[in-house]
């Protein structure tokens, strides 16, 4: 797993500091890392500078005598912190690029991978991923919208996509949204004023029983208005790519939610069914759960298949072909993010590992069927 | 609706009977109706379509509020708009989009214009339902007159997409016609930008380099008839020379050679003899290369009712030969022959999906106006091919009047609203309540012409007889029969013929 933060020493500067990270070409907001032995100010031209070196004094910002930097590439963007923390926010050489907006959520999903937090952070993301907007190529292929729910940033949320619509207007959107906010048809009019053929709504829906939704998500209504959305989006030809995670409470139903999904919602896109991660709130709730993929095997491919018979594509996200019935490896896709895919020892001996998505690096629990094929 | 921001992000999770403690202890029905499937099985139908097949008895205790919240049961019913939590179902703007897409073809008005251009024909069909006329004669060829009329009326229907289609007697002997039409058309056109497709109904018998030239030019679909083997074939289809089997067959290569393999499509008529070779019929049009076939009754119209002896059978009779022939066509797809059946394609397109199929038989209100007309050889517009087969044994009951009035008093006249009226299942005394009628539609023409009424009487149709038995049927074998029947079911809906 690739290291996304580093610390150093920080001087001359008491803001947070984004900038585009280069290794010598000298150009507004461009960090330089200065692999250079001898201590001379390489100020000049730069918004700021990292360095392994040791430094006492310098003009403009830097972060120095860190221990190893990250391997960062020219054009990454990244964020350097007062307390010396350098983050990444943008690698160019990636298709996993995500911009955060809140911790904030309507929902508290049982298998939530990142718990939300009540902190007022829309104002704080907002400002960071403005500029990393602002900083980062238009030639990008993909860039992520995710949080907690982003479509609590009201107006900040439409501000927001107007802003990447005329930085990056060949860049594909791709939106993780609860979007239960799309219930709403006067959200869903302001929606339209931003939306393009460019921009993907990934939406989760985990059953075509209210209830069982709702308790998944912790959230009363959020089926109804989950759904309502959908149709509000589908009204103003938004695209839509539905996802289910798998476990205990989802896998009996999987072919009743493929049926509500094929008759109800015949407009999305594409239906996402997703192995859980096992981290955030996944451990604490294991016993509701944590069921091996082998177990919900029958129920998926029954979905899968009736789904994709009907004409509505179908993928597999986060599953090592291993747990997955052969017919099913088609669907397959390797979902899980570069800096987050991992495998076992045992994989190394695997014939189909190239074509393998691997396991979360995140997950604390494995499934103890894994095996080389 | 309420949106709540949940401030409290706590590990102490509610339990899924808190959030069933929340909802109402009571349902509510939402409409629905069913029917028995079998001895011990029924079907549940919702009002756009959904089904669930359940155990007898079922039906009864959803409204009898005896379904156990907790059962995997409510959760269907609910899931699936049978029953609701609420009096008003919070999802009644998906179930309203839902139905309106189900009544799609409303929308668009009359599409299909059947152009009848001439009624003569080198054949001597017994089961033909219209009075065929000598080649020679031209008397029988639409004018040109009557032809610009019909195409300016075509060109008045609201409708996006428009059918030509080119019928007879044989509309090839008269192609000047044919031409004529479509180079006008296209001439007109140019301002009106409809998407146009155009099908010439042909008994394939007398295509040559030239109309094959044209067919190719303008993208024109060749329909054609073949009724299986030629023992069949011929003895259906009568014509004096070389026996129409091998000329129909010459045609289909030829066309196929000229146009591609999927411009020609073929129709087949089910008669007395017929009714004993289902399986033959249907090898036949695989060893033809056909990816489908259409197994359909005889129309009781017109000419057709006066040969008895070859064309009478009971609808029992036809419904066994439907079975025999699925069951055939079932056992070739298993073998890996991808091969349907149209009907039932039509019927499980229904069924299965949110969707609807343009199919005026089975439309409701009925397709007869807002989805066809025909314009006659005569001048004649009737309110469809059906329409203008009473009129050849002069009952002009559907006929609209002539090309030459003007478009409204045509289409909206007030035997066009008689003829609707009396073509809405929904209003009509045993579909109203029947668990089939989202599949279903209205036939005013054929309960006219067995029953001598539009709306006619449920018990004697063998419309009814006909649909009722085919849709039971197929949720028999949608229930016995999963797996494999459903998947192949789901291909034919989704996949053209090859």
């Amino acid at each position: 797993m690739m290291e996304l933060r580093s610390k150093g020493k920080p001087l001359s500067f008491t803001q947070p500091i984004i900038g585009r990270i280069t290794y010598g070409l000298a150009a507004e907001s461009s960090i330089l890392i200065d692999h250079s032995l001898d201590n001379t100010d390489v100020s000049d031209g730069y918004l700021a500078v990292l360095t392994k070196r040791s430094v006492t004094t310098h003009l403009s910002p830097i972060i120095h005598s860190i221990p190893s930097i990250q391997p960062l590439s020219e054009g990454d963007v990244i964020m350097m912190l007062p307390n010396g923390i350098i983050q990444t926010l943008f690698r160019v050489n990636s298709l996993d690029n995500t911009l955060f907006t809140t911790d904030r959520c309507n929902s508290n999903c049982l298998m939530c991978s990142q718990p939300p937090k009540d902190i007022d952070d829309i104002e704080y993301y907002y400002n960071v991923n403005h500029q990393v907007i602002s900083l980062i190529p238009s030639t990008t292929e993909i860039i992520g919208i995710t949080g907690g729910e982003p479509t609590l940033l009201g107006k900040r949320f439409f501000d927001m996509i107007s802003h990447i619509n005329r930085k990056l207007p060949a860049t594909t959107i791709h939106i993780l949204t609860n979007g239960r906010s799309f219930a709403w048809k006067n959200f869903t009019t302001r929606f339209e004023s931003v939306n393009s053929s460019n921009l993907v709504l990934g939406i989760p829906l985990y059953s075509d029983y209210y209830l069982d939704h709702d308790y998944i998500v912790q959230a009363s209504h959020a089926f109804n208005q989950t759904v309502l959305g959908l149709h509000n989006l589908a009204s103003i030809g938004a695209r839509i790519e539905l996802r289910v995670v798998l476990h205990k409470l989802t896998f009996k139903r999987l072919p009743e939610l493929a049926k509500f999904i094929f008759l109800n919602l015949p407009f999305v896109e594409q239906v996402a069914f997703m192995g859980l991660e096992y981290t955030g709130y996944t451990p604490h709730n294991d016993k509701l759960l944590w069921i091996d993929p082998l177990e919900y095997a029958d129920e998926l491919d029954i979905a899968v298949t009736y789904l994709n018979n009907n004409g509505i594509n179908v993928s597999i996200y986060n599953h090592p072909l291993c747990l997955l019935p052969k017919p099913m490896w088609r669907f397959s896709v390797k979902s899980i993010s570069d800096w987050k895919r991992h495998f076992l020892p045992k994989c190394d001996s695997c014939l189909v590992k190239a074509d393998c998505g691997g396991i979360f690096a995140t997950s604390r629990k494995v499934s103890l069927n894994i095996n080389p094929q | 609706m309420k949106n709540i921001i949940s401030n409290t992000y706590s590990r102490k999770f509610r339990g899924i009977s808190t959030f069933e403690s929340e909802a109402e202890s009571i349902y509510f029905l939402l409409p629905f109706k069913f029917h028995s499937i079998s001895i011990d099985r029924e079907v549940l139908v919702n009002e756009i379509g959904d089904y669930l097949i359940v155990p007898q008895g079922t039906a009864k205790a959803i409204v009898h509020r005896e379904i156990d919240f907790s059962s995997n049961l409510y959760r269907d019913l609910v899931a699936n708009f049978f029953i609701s939590p609420t009096p008003v179902p919070e999802l009644l703007n998906v179930i309203s989009t839902r139905y309106r897409t189900k009544k799609k073809s409303l929308g668009s008005f009359t599409s299909l214009h059947i152009f009848v251009v001439t009624l003569r024909c080198n054949h001597s069909c017994h089961y033909c339902q219209v009075s065929r006329a000598a080649e020679s004669k031209s008397e029988f060829d639409i004018s040109y007159k009557d032809l610009d009329a019909g195409i300016n009326h075509m060109f008045l229907s609201p409708s996006e997409e428009l059918t030509v289609e080119f019928q007879g007697g044989e509309p090839l002997l008269a192609f000047d016609k044919v031409r004529y039409a479509v180079e006008r058309i296209q001439l007109l056109n140019e301002d009106f930008k409809k998407e146009i497709s155009y099908v010439i109904c042909t008994n394939s018998t007398i295509l040559n380099d030239e109309i094959l030239l044209f067919c190719k030019n303008y993208n024109i679909l060749i329909s054609t008839s073949l009724d299986g083997p030629a023992f069949i074939h011929n003895a259906n289809r009568f014509k004096s020379g070389r026996a129409s089997y091998d000329l129909v067959i010459e045609g289909i290569d030829r066309t196929r050679q000229a146009l591609g393999h999927d411009k020609v499509s073929a129709l087949m008529t089910t008669t007395a003899l017929s009714l004993k070779y289902p399986k033959e019929i249907i090898d036949n049009y695989v060893e033809n290369g056909f990816g489908n076939i259409f197994l359909r009754p005889i129309s009781p119209y017109g000419f057709a009712l006066k040969n008895q002896k070859k064309n009478h059978y009971q609808t029992a009779e036809f419904l066994d030969f439907y079975k025999q022939g699925l069951e055939h066509i079932l056992n070739l797809n298993a073998q890996g022959v991808f091969f349907k059946e149209d009907y039932t394609s039509i019927i499980l397109q229904k069924i299965l999906t949110p969707f609807t199929e343009n199919y005026v038989d089975l439309q409701s209100p009925t397709g007869l106006v807002s989805s066809v007309i025909v314009f006659n050889y005569d001048g004649f517009v009737y309110a469809s091919d059906e329409s203008r087969m009473l009129a050849e044994i002069k009952d002009y009951t559907f006929q609209l009047g002539h090309v030459t009035q003007p478009y409204e008093e045509l289409f909206l006249g007030d035997k066009a609203k008689q003829i609707l009226n009396n073509g809405v299942a929904e209003c009509l005394a045993g579909c109203s309540d029947c668990a089939f009628l989202t599949y279903c539609g209205a036939d005013p023409v054929l309960h006219y012409a067995t029953q001598n009424d539009m709306q006619g009487h449920r018990a004697f149709s063998i419309f009814c007889k006909k649909n009722m038995e085919i849709i039971r049927y197929l949720f028999e074998m949608l229930d016995i029969r999963k797996g494999y029947v459903e998947s192949t079911f789901q291909s034919w809906i989704h996949k053209p013929a090859a």
